[in-house]
């Protein structure tokens, strides 16, 4: 398979990628915004709508009283309202809706409700939820072996706490919804959505219909990273029931700052950890809690915090190990899906220990990394019961340090350091192992749906959906190669419920895993049958019909594709077929935390160089080396664009993402200005990102690897090269207290606490 | 004598693909990137964030400069379409050739990757479209940009997908492809075409929008409407309307007064027209300055820099408007002027509390005079905020001094991010006046920074954070100019 460009690469770079706000607008389209909770928790004790139903342009204001079906937008648990029903649980919650005659009128009237609250007790943060045992869900907690007398046991015990932020998706594309009501109380809704299936139940519920009277289509989105998982229903819900009772089509297109302000993030996370180990630096037990930020409801928590836990070893193995993870309930914006989806926040944990633990001992981070590697044929289960059979950790890591020099650069680093009294060098070598299935097995599958035309054009459409990562180029390199035509033959359409029903949302880096197979499948079942055609013109064998270069071959006759396709339709063929795929040897207990949750493992490694200013906390990349598993790349064009932007993006979250709330609970960084996502310069000159030969040994399509949340991992190494910068300054004797973001301030903070220490 | 209102031109014309685009009785503060996309059947370009900071929105405008056609990338979602009138817009639509295919900057994109969900993409073709045209004036590629100039060309740009390595190989790849022509010269009649001799006064609903062509008309309508909001780069004004959701009332755009449009030097000092862009006023001090290169390259962003205006900044009087702590240093002046006639303060005189100055209802800033560099006078600005691009400052520091025997006289510090406007720092001055400059002079002034501000704690940074960064500049200061092996700015900060 090979490099090709995206799909729609010619139609975004020409500004003709038709997004929801693009779709010509049909007439006598109206345009809503939401009203917003100024409270972080509150009875609401009067609302008087009066002066935004009298400002200019509005038609109607829609309340929970206006709901014909469930108030209720949450996708696992039902604590989610659409609108606040009589009390607010954090600032920025939608209380009421405005539909007016133009985007303008409808933000500005929005602004004008006069409402009174009865302020309750709120919960701000994840400790203090852990204190007041404030949950959304029940803690859960996995012990393996005897870690307590395991940490007794040990030569050496450390303890500590640990922090990292949350993060705003910051997919350039907003939130949006554009609902167009039907016949016979149908309801079609154009929804910037990962999760089609799931936005046409909860439209079905919160307008009580059934599910095959709602419609919801999406041809791409600017970005979703999981903030479109589960978050786009609200938005879907209220343009459908003010699409409803006005009979007219209605779009919510949300302002940044209001979905900013409204719409959950990735959970930031405290820990509380206990670890023990030997002279060299190996783990002999560990004990880590952790609580997470889950927000004022459930969403997908529960999910996040087990793959948080799954996700606690990363690459290391833990014969002795007990964790617990904790949903935080607070009175924030309710945390969501976020690319990683936990994994990261639990791998972090363990990079954290593990750093800590070199310093203790003195020696290479490194080298006491690659000391707790898994092994190959031993030391191989995971703390959950999976063995790990697809390591190349230790080769992956191997080509790196060789190819990056590190070794060489270590000594530089040091050698630097000694003679700069301001600006420290840092270097890191951080690997990620990350696996690759949704945790829920019922998840694990995917449908398809393949068209040929008589001029042997193909159209395929799946329940995948398209955000930018490539996924209908892959689907349709699958089919092309399938077939064996060109590229330029097939085609992608809209994802659409009406066509490929029941899908799983597209997340959990599974979409081309899924959506491949089953594209697969519909392809070569209808190629089954063209070869059957083929051989009852030509004679000859059906599995020696050659199907390559727009050609097919059979006996000794060649046609060209077309041909044979126009020829298989006038002789009453089936051109078209169905396709489905169910991820094999999955199985999960909820109740012990044990199982095989994934397929297989992604795998990679990054090294980061930076430089930082102990005067103020500013710093900046040196270089960076990226060498990552996507398997046998069916892209590997896209897959570099997924690594580097991964990388990018989780650099982000560690550095210059601060999520910030006031004293009153409001989140004050609640738009670009005040929100700092990776800009151009924040890509470093020296970027060297590459892909890990290697083919998968499970039977993936094409034996490729998802790629999509994988590399999020590697900017773990960025971090860690910060807190190297800032352990030099203690003759890296002392462990930085740095968390995460380690904003300048952060940064700042950890230096002053290792002088401070140094002197002490 | 000016021009009476009644007597000024009322349409808005435009050209916009070749052809002139005029419109009437429209909301002066509909901005160019809603009538693009709902009026004008050109959704391409996209809304991001409607705050000038992603860059989704981004197109590019051209005008005539002293009869010579300007391009510049800007944000179309703060600028607001009167403000268009008798220029040239730009959209991602423009660009493929009239056989379709894909001009330079669009081919290099997909060639190198760089687009993935797309939604930024017409946002970056567009910057890099201006800065190719930078390159290709003579219709042949007659200049390759560095790598930095391609990055600060998309520093107005985010894209949360690729991690920009592909989108700044493309700004490098799209000059190895066949050169695309730009028809200046068709352009520039088009331009005259609409030039507008007298002033634009539009009234919708009440509220009036003046963009007068001359200093006299301005000051005349300014005596007239002293309570009209003065609007130049829109740059902040923009953000009123759309975030705040404020009403700016009646509008007085001064981006067309010839006077206030241009740069002069003397033997002593340059003087910045209040109309004059950030990014011209970067141009006029890079060589002057140049150790204010650094504060000017992560000043906004280059389309924020090519709408707003150093006057803007300065009359907006922000804490944390980047440019005054430099420029009090300097010894800045500005000129106000009025029908009553003109005056000069100090800079630091302008500001009085929060948000609130000196500039009287019927007076309007008109220039900014810098002096030029005197020899034996150290100076140099720091900013400090989360983000290397495109970020508010944290804090923002200014040094100067003058060495006199050894000993420091006219010390100049101010601040911003610090207090409630940018001012100096008098007892850290007190502190370096008349003092050598060694170790314990500069201890002894971080210490007096202490005294001089009470800095707050907010999203961008806690007080404690704002006050030792603050210090820790100054000892930077010192670190550069003290007198014994000063250091180069190269060991003192990780940007030089």
């Amino acid at each position: 398979m090979s490099a090709k460009p995206h799909e729609s690469a010619h139609l975004h770079v020409s500004g003709e990628a038709v997004y929801i706000d693009d779709i010509p607008e049909l007439y006598g389209t109206l345009y809503a915004a939401l009203g917003l909770s100024e409270r972080t928790h509150a009875r609401i004790r009067s609302i008087d709508l009066s002066k935004v139903h009298a400002a200019a342009g509005v038609v109607t204001v829609l309340t929970t009283r206006d709901i014909p079906g469930r108030n209720d937008c949450g996708p696992i648990i039902h604590d989610d309202p659409i609108l606040a029903d009589g009390v607010v649980q954090y600032v920025g919650q939608p209380m009421f809706a405005v539909v007016a005659e133009t985007v303008i009128a409808a933000r500005r009237a929005a602004r004008l409700a006069k409402v009174e609250y009865d302020d309750l007790p709120a919960v701000m943060s994840p400790r203090e939820a852990k204190a007041q045992q404030s949950f959304v869900l029940p803690p859960i907690h996995r012990v393996r072996g005897a870690p307590a007398a395991a940490m007794e046991a040990a030569p050496r015990r450390l303890k500590g706490t640990f922090s990292v932020g949350g993060q705003e998706q910051f997919y350039l594309e907003g939130q949006i919804s554009y609902a167009v009501p039907k016949e016979n109380a149908g309801m079609h809704v154009w929804c910037s959505t990962q999760h089609p299936t799931e936005m046409q139940h909860m439209v079905a519920h919160a307008l009580n219909l059934q599910s095959n009277q709602v419609v919801i289509e999406v041809r791409r989105m600017g970005g979703g990273f999981g903030g479109k998982e589960s978050q786009s229903a609200l938005f879907a819900c209220v343009a459908a029931i003010a699409a409803r009772q006005l009979n007219r089509p209605v779009k919510l297109r949300l302002d940044r700052d209001d979905d900013m302000m409204i719409t959950g993030k990735r959970h930031c996370f405290e820990y509380d950890y206990e670890v023990g180990f030997d002279d060299e630096g190996l783990i002999r037990g560990v004990k880590i809690e952790m609580v997470m930020r889950a927000g004022f409801s459930a969403d997908l928590s529960g999910p996040v915090a087990a793959r948080a836990l799954c996700h606690i070893d990363n690459a290391y193995y833990l014969s002795d190990v007990d964790v617990r993870a904790m949903a935080g309930k607070t009175n924030t914006q309710s945390n969501t899906a976020f690319r990683g989806f936990g994994g990261p926040q639990g791998a972090i944990a363990m990079e954290n220990i593990i750093d800590n633990i070199a310093r203790e001992v003195n020696k290479d981070p490194l080298d006491v990394r690659k000391l707790n590697f898994y092994g190959r044929t031993e030391r191989n289960t995971t703390h959950y019961g999976m063995t790990v059979e697809d390591n190349v950790i230790h080769e992956l890591v191997a080509e790196l340090e060789a190819s990056s020099d590190y070794r060489k650069r270590r000594t530089a680093v040091r050698d630097f350091n000694a003679k700069s009294p301001v600006l420290k060098k840092g270097l890191a070598l951080t690997p990620v192992k990350f696996g690759i299935s949704f945790n829920m097995v019922h998840y694990n599958q995917a449908g398809a749906l393949v068209h040929i035309y008589t001029d042997g054009s193909v159209l395929v459409n799946h329940g995948g959906t398209e955000m930018g990562q490539g996924l209908n180029t892959k689907v349709a390199q699958v089919v092309a190669a399938e077939l064996g035509i060109s590229l330029h033959h097939v085609r992608c359409t809209a994802t659409d419920t009406s066509k490929v029903p029941n899908t799983s949302a597209t997340a959990a880096s599974t979409g081309s895993d899924l959506n491949g197979k089953a594209g697969q499948d519909a392809a070569r079942q209808i190629k089954t049958r063209l070869a059957e055609f083929a051989t009852t013109v030509f004679g000859g064998k059906i599995e020696e019909v050659v199907f390559a270069n727009d050609t097919v071959s059979a006996n000794g006759n060649t046609l060209t594709f077309a041909e044979l396709v126009l020829r298989a339709n006038h002789a009453r063929v089936q051109l078209w077929s169905d396709g489905f795929y169910a991820t094999p040897k999955l199985h999960w207990d909820r109740n012990t935390l044990t199982g095989r949750p994934f397929f297989y493992f992604a795998y990679g490694a990054a090294v980061s160089e930076v430089i930082v200013d102990t005067l103020t906390g500013e710093w900046k990349y040196l270089r960076v080396d990226l060498l990552h598993d996507a398997g046998n790349s069916i892209n590997p064009a896209i897959d570099l664009g997924q690594v580097e932007g991964a990388f990018i993006q989780g650099a982000g979250w560690l550095t210059t993402e601060e999520l910030w709330w006031n004293k009153d609970g409001k989140l004050m960084t609640h738009a670009p200005s005040t929100y700092k996502i990776p800009a151009v310069n924040d890509c470093p000159a020296d970027f060297r990102a590459a892909l890990y030969k290697n083919a998968n040994v499970e039977d993936t399509i094409l034996r490729s690897k998802a790629v999509g949340e994988p590399p999020l991992l590697l900017a773990f190494s960025v971090f860690f090269a910060i807190r190297d910068a800032i352990a030099s300054v203690a003759d890296y004797r002392i462990n930085p207290p740095l968390n995460a973001p380690a904003t300048g301030e952060s940064i700042m903070r950890a230096v002053g606490a290792v002088r401070l220490q140094q002197r002490a | 004598m000016a021009t009476q209102p009644e007597m000024a031109r009322s349409q808005i014309r435009f050209i916009l693909g070749g052809k002139i685009v005029s419109v009437d009785a429209i909301e002066p503060t509909r901005t160019v990137l809603a009538h693009l996309r709902e009026s004008l059947g050109r959704p391409g370009t996209k809304e991001g964030c409607a705050e000038g900071d992603c860059g989704a929105c981004t197109v590019v405008m051209g005008e005539l400069c002293d009869g010579q056609v300007r391009m510049k990338a800007v944000n179309s979602c703060i600028q607001f379409l009167p403000t268009l009138d008798g220029k040239a817009l730009f959209t991602v639509e423009d660009l493929r050739r009239e056989d379709g295919t894909l001009h330079p900057v669009q081919e290099a994109m997909v060639e190198c990757h760089g687009s993935q969900c797309g939604f930024c993409t017409p946002g970056f073709v567009m910057s890099l479209w201006g800065m190719y045209l930078q390159h290709t004036k003579s219709g042949v590629n007659d200049s390759r940009p560095e790598e930095s100039e391609i990055r600060s060309a998309l520093t107005g740009n985010l894209c949360r997908c690729t991690g920009y390595r592909p989108i700044i190989e493309a700004g490098a790849k799209m000059f190895d492809l066949p050169i695309v022509d730009f028809h200046r010269d068709a352009l520039r009649e088009n331009l005259l075409a609409i030039k507008r001799e007298s002033a634009l006064s539009i009234e919708y609903k009440g509220q009036h929008f003046f963009a007068p062509n001359s200093l006299a008309e301005l000051l005349q309508l300014r005596a007239t409407h002293p309570k009209a909001t003065v609007l130049a780069g829109s740059t902040d004004v923009g953000l009123w309307v759309n975030k705040q959701f404020r009403d700016p009332g009646d509008i007085i755009f001064i981006g067309e007064v010839a006077e206030l449009k241009t740069i002069q030097a003397n033997a002593t000092m340059l003087t910045i027209g209040a109309a004059v862009s950030l990014s011209d006023t970067y141009e006029a001090l890079r060589e002057i300055y140049p150790g204010m290169n650094e504060m000017w390259e992560r000043f906004a962003s280059q389309p924020i820099r090519n709408a707003g205006t150093l006057g803007g900044n300065v009359a907006n009087g922000s804490p944390i408007g980047d440019s005054m702590p430099a420029l009090i240093v300097l010894g800045a002046l500005v000129t106000l002027a009025s029908v009553a006639g003109t005056r000069q303060l100090a800079l630091e005189d302008l500001y009085i509390t929060y948000m609130k100055n000196a500039i009287a209802p019927n007076e309007v800033l008109t220039a900014i005079e810098i002096p030029l560099p005197k020899s034996g006078r150290q100076f140099r600005t720091y900013k400090v905020s989360k983000r290397f691009d495109s970020d508010i400052s944290a804090v923002c520091a200014a040094f100067s001094f003058l060495l006199v025997d050894g000993r420091i006289t006219d010390a100049r510090v101010a601040f911003g991010g610090m207090a409630a406007t940018p001012r100096r720092a008098a007892l850290t001055e007190a502190a370096m006046n008349g003092k050598q400059w060694n170790e314990a002079t500069a201890r002894a002034a971080m210490a007096a920074l202490a005294i001089d501000y009470v800095p707050l704690s907010d999203m961008r940074a806690s007080s404690e954070y704002r006050l030792s960064t603050a210090q820790n500049l100054l000892y930077r200061f010192y670190l550069e100019t003290r007198m014994v092996e000063p250091l180069s700015a190269t060991s003192v900060s990780v940007f030089a």
